[in-house]
């Protein structure tokens, strides 16, 4: 493998990780707090309900595969 | 007062956990290769780190301070998800726990297997692995040192504790003379990882404008609701699905 290749696989392994639905899934729930603040909506609560969700979706998927 | 220690804790555990890592490979390495080239590695990629940090810490003080707690919020948001996720199945029995005495063995034979070590200048097996080892390592403490203390303001704080923790492990590794097997890491990493999803929501949140219920002390709400549904989570892992699988062996 390139070293360009190394290089990008360390970035994807650090930033995305085992699990990519949870890192597309953090940028979705960005994208919507960002939208409902433009709205004028208090979207405090939107980043820490979506981080949960996440979390919780991604464990019970690996531990189903794994069971 | 109550984010400046937080900040402390998570700095100082996050880099432990990491300067654990790094301490294995290097011990496991000079103990079969000899610490000439082994300690020439550390030393080539503490240069380099050290280099790539002064030379990109003052920029990110030309980056507009909103787009910075977005960008950095999100990425410790999204490796400490990782490190927690890992974490609660360690916890629950899903996944092994990790062993640095067996990390140790493997790194050591490893080693022991590789072209013989020569008895005359740099040995470049051992060179490269201790390099690697300490630079991949030392990107991590020194990607953690600049999400929790420069979205803050307190660079200093942070790379403080990260020295502290880097002081100590070597300290003790060089006390104990060999891995640090009794460390906890996996409760390390559980608390490290509550900690960094929980900044992580806060400044990336802050960095999209959001006004967050009382301040600062929202980062203690953050880090006890996602402290507790971790908890949650692993207890529930336990109950249900470890007494399906066999006792995981430790690897």
């Amino acid at each position: 493998m390139s070293l360009l290749g190394r290089i990008l696989r360390f970035c994807w392994s650090f930033v995305v990780g085992d699990d990519w639905r949870v890192a597309a899934g953090l940028l979705a729930a960005l994208v919507v707090t960002w939208l409902l603040q433009r709205e004028g909506v208090s979207a405090w609560w939107c980043l820490p309900f979506a981080v949960l969700l996440l979390l919780i979706g991604s464990v019970r998927r690996e531990a189903r595969a794994a069971g | 007062m109550s984010s400046a220690v937080l900040l402390f804790v998570g700095a100082f555990l996050a880099s432990a956990v990491e300067a654990v890592e790094a301490l294995t490979i290097v011990l496991a390495v000079g103990v079969v290769r000899g610490w000439r080239s082994t300690l020439l590695g550390v030393a080539a990629a503490t240069i380099l780190l050290a280099t790539a940090i002064a030379v990109l810490g003052p920029a990110l003080g030309e980056l507009p301070i909103s787009t910075l707690r977005l960008v950095v919020g999100a990425l410790l948001l999204s490796f400490g998800l990782q490190w927690l996720r890992k974490a609660i199945l360690r916890a629950g029995g899903v996944k092994p726990l990790r062993d640095e005495g067996a990390a140790f063995a493997a790194e050591r034979e490893a080693a022991g297997d590789a072209t013989p070590a020569p008895s005359r200048g740099v040995d470049w097996y051992a060179f490269t692995v201790a390099f690697k080892g300490v630079l991949l390592e030392g990107l991590e403490v020194a990607f953690i040192v600049i999400g929790f203390g420069s979205t803050h303001g307190r660079l200093g704080l942070a790379a403080g504790a990260a020295a502290a923790a880097v002081v100590l492990v070597v300290a003790v590794g060089l006390i104990v003379r060999g891995p640090l097997e009794r460390v906890p890491e996996n409760s390390l990493k559980f608390v490290v990882g509550v900690l960094l999803a929980s900044f992580g929501t806060f400044w990336a949140g802050e960095g999209l404008g959001v006004d967050w219920p009382g301040d600062d002390l929202a980062i203690v709400g953050l880090v006890a609701l996602i402290g507790l549904v971790s908890l949650l989570l692993a207890r529930g892992l336990r109950e249900r699905w470890a007494p399906l699988r066999p006792a995981p062996e430790h690897a």
